[in-house]
């Protein structure tokens, strides 16, 4: 049981990475954490991939003399692929974040939630919201 | 020309109008105009058809393939045939009419009003000529959506109610029963076409053809068969040309004529022995629990209507008997109760129009006062009634000999019992209107006859139930040639 | 050099060279101009795929001219062309409504950005329905997703931040769950290329990585196609978004998502592994079943019109979903069809939605009382619409439910059959909504003296509604298409 567990550790890692991204994109209200947690549970997913990739007593993927074993380099190249997408939208979903401050001054999910059912709060996007209407 | 041109300008000829109609909507004579011209052009169109098929022929026109194998086609068959002769005749008096009730009660969107009629009685024209069940459930469908601006016209909360009972039920059962009945006869036959003596070809025995008759029967909601009748009644709301179009022309008769239609073509009669006669009973009650609410209704349009439903439900338990004589009885009575109870509605509307009345306990001496209404009105509870010189008895009689030939004394017991009920909730209003004197109140109120154009209209009506019953020769020959072609 | 030859590649590129273009072009008439001719040119191309598809079956394009399954393969069979005539069709009428809906909805100075994302997403939607590979399928679903969350937030309404948050949230774990999804598939077979991997599959179908696999994808691209639960993005995204990027997104996104799950069930997994193994006809018919009836009802207690018909859409997605669990060609055909029906309708019916918008200034069903009078012709559109998705014959709504009966009937189910067409009611009671406020209410008195819609938005959105009434008639194209594509899918002749 215990020699499975080591054999697999880096599943173990990545199911665990996983688990504790989607936990705190589920269970935090703030809109920031949340996008961490999101990083974290992306991040798992690389892990998936690269790790499969070393092959043991292999060298990097440069054909040369005297070398017969090289690891996968296509998982890697797939990653780097990942890894700006990830990027991108950390990016996008902090720019987000930001927008949504001017918006509505709180980036607790609850709180937004409250301000857009109270009825004193108008609808639109007012004054010092960032998005200056145009009639 | 060529008969397939014929169908397609029959079809063709209340959508150019409705267009026409909607151009000359701020000249309301002209519009009129249109309108009637229309009419007369369509009927010009059907008529010219029936000759060929008298003779014989089955002209038919296949429009496009909307899916593979199906297709949207049109064929003239001696029962379409009767009911677009109906359809488009009483177009032409329903215009005049309306003209008078429209301009008489100062309604507002005329114009709607007159597009909307056009486009019925086009869907109504692709209903009787339709070569297919496809064909048949898709203008059954476009009828109902049509009709319905026309339900609602006066656009009061009132009006709202009663359209949402009226596309409720008829679209409700439409799409619950008609559309897998359907899917399910293209599933076991491989077609939708009409043809004599069925096309199920015994395919499908005991409980699973009663189920797909039962699809079809509760699924034709326009037939008014209980419990699916209360569509009926919640249309009342609509101005009475409407109610006579929906009650007498387009929508209910389209409800029977599909009803009759898919008994003998789809079903033949060979083909559902044995599976029908819980049909009879069903037609059978609604033809008495109908009578019997129309008995304690004092609204006019009410009494009207729980008429109709009853007798609707004499077409359905004709077509229900098999029996090749009360087929043509049903035939018949599609001809006949159309120009009777489009009387009635229409001496129900002179009457408001006249005096402003919609109750039977208000028309004490009305008879007096108008006359022609009255008289027309008389000769069409008579045609309901069945009893002669009116046109009611010919399809009644046939209907009656064909149950007995079938020794369905159910079926017999239904037709007396009801003819009773039927004079106990006519014959007492034209009693009143003729032989109780006019009420103090009513002296201060003097009135005459309604307008003109809707005298006349009613007059022609009238005069056509009684030429019906000493000519049927026309109708009677093409209900005939519906059986001639069954094995 | 053939330009001919490298169509596949015109198809992506046209829209994704577009976008930085525009940015560096700056201004807004010129980003237009530039975005809509890619946009028409992405669209010829794709009609010119699809006749080839017909004409001589599916088209394999080496990018780079690396060999697949080596290199990336694009490749167009009958089910990819169809989407992507689909997808830049849609895309084409929607682009000359944008600029006249966004000129009343966002600030001029972003108008450049708006079209440069607009052909990204476009770029993106094409990319899905025309690689043939699984890693490329995420990078371009990856674009796509980026550039809505961005086009959704432009909303005019500050809700329209929260609504892409929340979609950026759950659309990059559906993202991931693919990836996760892919991974596994990889890791088993050595290989990205879809065709390929379907072959190596064929052999392993019981290993658990690949039944994992299967769920991961499942999930994922689920979340992507908001079917029932996983939906919940959906309403407020179409609800908040500018008028153009709720058509545009209602029409093709999702749908582009459901050829994703239709590429990897049936030519990745093939038939067997997926529906044999796993529960996934039940799973999915009572997941549909659900989404029909659930999403159906809640969409009659709406208020906000864009609301109820988003609710709408999850309620046909769920029709869309049916189709799948029936494992059949003539199923996979109504899911097919309707696809391409449920895009033309819901579409136009966005693009009339943003016309009320512009004349009436909301789409709430209080404000837009009366709107018969006021705006007729567009009014009689949204009604025309709403019959399409009652399926009322005549429109194209009523092809898919007939495909979807007949499938039902073909399996015996006559519960389901009564079910498919109940369901059906439930779009009559909230279109009904929409009749009996539009006709039976006098406008209010502000707004009596609306005018109906300028043509620069009535002309797109009635060719979609025209469309949708085309569709219902000849069916030539999109059943023909949907039944090649189902027969395809399920191992018959391309």
């Amino acid at each position: 049981m215990l020699a499975h567990f080591v054999d697999h550790f880096d599943y173990w890692a990545m199911i665990f990475l996983a688990m504790a991204g989607l936990f705190i994109v589920i269970a935090r209200g703030n809109l920031i954490k949340k996008l961490v947690g999101l990083g974290i549970f992306q991040t798992s997913v690389y892990l998936l991939y690269v790790a499969p990739g070393k092959i043991v007593g292999g060298t990097a993927p440069i054909v040369a003399e005297g070398f017969r074993v090289y690891s996968n380099p296509l998982p890697h190249v797939l990653i780097l692929t990942a890894i700006v997408v990830g990027v991108a939208t950390l990016a996008l979903g902090l720019a987000l974040v930001v927008r949504i401050r001017e918006a509505y001054d709180s980036i607790e999910e609850d709180e937004i939630l409250r301000r857009d059912h109270a009825p004193e709060v108008t609808p639109s996007r007012g004054e010092g919201a960032g998005g200056k209407v145009v009639p | 020309m060529a008969a397939e041109h014929l169908i397609l300008a029959a079809l063709g000829t209340p959508l150019v109008g409705a267009v026409g109609i909607a151009l000359s909507h701020r000249t309301p004579n002209w519009r009129e105009t249109v309108t009637l011209t229309t009419a007369a052009a369509l009927l010009l169109c059907v008529a010219a058809l029936l000759p060929g098929v008298l003779a014989g022929a089955r002209p038919a026109l296949r429009l496009m393939e909307v899916l593979p194998g199906l297709d949207l086609a049109f064929a003239v068959e001696p029962l379409g045939m009767l009911f677009a002769l109906v359809a488009s005749g009483l177009w032409i008096v329903n215009s005049l009419y309306s003209i008078g009730y429209m301009r008489g009660n100062d309604e507002a969107n005329q114009t709607r009003f007159y597009i909307c009629f056009a486009l019925a009685i086009a869907a109504a024209l692709g209903i009787a000529f339709s070569a297919n069940v496809f064909t048949l459930f898709v203008f059954y469908e476009l009828l109902t959506l049509i009709t319905y601006p026309l339900v609602t016209h006066h656009g009061s909360d009132k009006a709202r109610n009663g359209g949402r009972t009226y596309l409720g039920l008829l679209v409700g059962t439409s799409v619950l029963f008609l559309l897998p009945a359907l899917v399910f006869t293209w599933h076991v036959a491989g077609t939708t076409d009409f043809a004599p003596g069925g096309i199920l070809g015994g395919r499908l025995d005991g409980l699973a053809l009663a189920g797909l008759l039962a699809l079809y029967m509760f699924g034709l909601g326009k037939a008014a068969l209980m419990p699916f009748h209360r569509w009926l009644p919640a249309a009342m709301v609509a101005p009475t040309p409407v109610s006579a179009l929906l009650h007498a022309v387009a929508v209910v008769k389209a409800g029977v004529f599909s009803v009759v239609k898919v008994v003998v073509y789809v079903f033949g009669l060979d083909g559902l022995a044995g599976s029908a006669d819980w049909l009879v009973a069903v037609a059978g009650f609604t033809i008495l629990a109908a009578s019997v609410v129309a008995l304690n209704a004092d609204n006019l349009k009410r009494r009207l209507a729980y008429s109709t439903v009853s007798q609707l439900s004499y077409v359905v338990l004709a077509a229900a008997l098999l029996a090749p004589l009360s087929v043509v009885g049903a035939a018949l009575h599609i001809a006949a109760h159309a120009l009777g109870k489009i009387t009635l509605f229409f001496a129900a509307g002179a009457i408001y129009t006249a005096a402003h009345k919609t109750e039977v306990s208000q028309l004490d001496g009305i008879g007096r006062r108008m006359p022609w209404t009255m008289g027309a009105f008389a000769v069409g509870a008579l045609s309901m009634i069945g009893l002669p010189p009116a046109a009611g008895f010919v399809s009644k009689w046939y209907m009656l000999s064909g149950a007995m030939a079938a020794s369905h004394w159910l079926a017999v017991a239904v037709i007396v019992v009801s003819t009773l009920l039927n004079a106990g909730y006519f014959l007492p209003i034209v009693w009143r209107a003729f032989f109780r004197p006019v009420s103090a109140e009513d002296e201060r109120h003097p009135h005459g006859e309604a307008p003109l154009p809707m005298v006349f209209a009613l007059s022609l009506t009238a005069a056509g139930t009684l030429a019906l019953f000493f000519s049927p020769d026309v109708p009677l020959a093409l209900a005939q040639q519906m059986l001639r072609g069954l094995p | 050099m053939n330009l001919a030859a490298h169509l596949p590649a015109l198809q992506v590129v046209l829209p994704l060279a577009a976008a930085p273009l525009a940015v560096l072009l700056r201004g807004r008439g010129a980003a237009f101009m530039l975005v809509t001719l890619a946009a028409w040119a992405a669209f010829a191309v794709s009609i010119l795929l699809w006749l080839q598809v017909n004409a001589s079956g599916p088209i394999s394009y080496a990018i780079g001219s690396w060999a697949p399954p080596w290199g990336i393969e694009y490749r167009v069979d009958s089910l990819s062309a169809l989407l992507l005539m689909l997808v830049c069709g849609i895309a084409a009428v929607v682009l000359p409504y944008a600029r006249a809906s966004i000129e009343r909805e966002l600030r001029q100075d972003v108008h450049y950005l708006f079209y440069a994302m607009f052909a990204l997403c476009l770029a993106g939607l094409a990319g899905i329905a025309i690689t043939g590979d699984a890693f490329n399928l995420f990078v371009f679903l990856e674009i796509s997703s980026l550039s809505s969350y961005v086009l959704i937030a432009l909303g005019r309404d500050r809700r329209a931040l929260v609504a892409a948050y929340q979609y950026l949230i759950m659309g990059t774990i559906g993202a991931t769950f693919i990836v996760v999804g892919v991974g596994l598939l990889y890791l088993k077979t050595g290989t990205l290329n879809l065709a390929d991997m379907g072959v190596r599959l064929q052999e392993m179908t019981s290993h658990r990585p690949v039944l994992a696999a299967l769920a991961f994808l499942t999930v994922g691209i689920s979340l992507k196609l908001a079917l029932f639960p996983l939906h919940q993005w959906l309403p407020n995204a179409y609800a908040y978004a500018p008028s153009a990027v709720s058509a545009f997104l209602a029409a093709t996104a999702t749908k582009v998502s459901v050829y994703a799950l239709l590429r990897f069930y049936f030519s990745v997994f093939g038939e067997t592994a997926v529906f044999k193994r796993l529960p996934m006809e039940d799973l999915m018919l009572i997941l549909a079943l659900a989404g029909m009836f659930v999403a159906s009802a809640v969409a009659i207690f709406q208020h906000d019109l864009k609301r109820l018909f988003a609710y709408s859409s999850v309620a046909q997605i769920g029709y869309i979903v049916l189709g799948i669990s029936f494992d059949s060609v003539t199923g996979l055909t109504a899911t097919i069809a309707h696809l391409v029906n449920h895009a033309v309708t819901k579409g136009g019916l966005f693009l009339l939605l943003g016309a009320v918008m512009a004349g009436m200034g909301g789409v709430t069903l209080a404000r837009v009382h009366g709107i018969g009078r006021v705006m007729p012709l567009t009014a009689f559109g949204i009604v025309l619409c709403g019959l399409g998705l009652i399926g009322v014959p005549g429109t194209a709504g009523f092809v898919s439910k007939w495909y979807l009966i007949l499938a039902a009937l073909e399996k015996g189910q006559w519960w389901l059959v009564f079910l498919i067409v109940a369901s059906s009611l439930l779009a009559v009671a909230y279109v009904w909504r929409f009749v009996e406020a539009a006709y039976f209410h006098a406008p209010r008195a502000d707004l009596a003296t609306v005018r109906e819609a300028p043509a620069g938005l009535a002309i797109p959105a009635w060719t979609l509604v025209g469309a949708t009434i085309w569709f219902g008639l000849d069916t030539s194209v999109t059943v023909g298409s949907a039944a090649r594509a189902a027969a395809m899918l399920l191992g018959g002749a391309p």
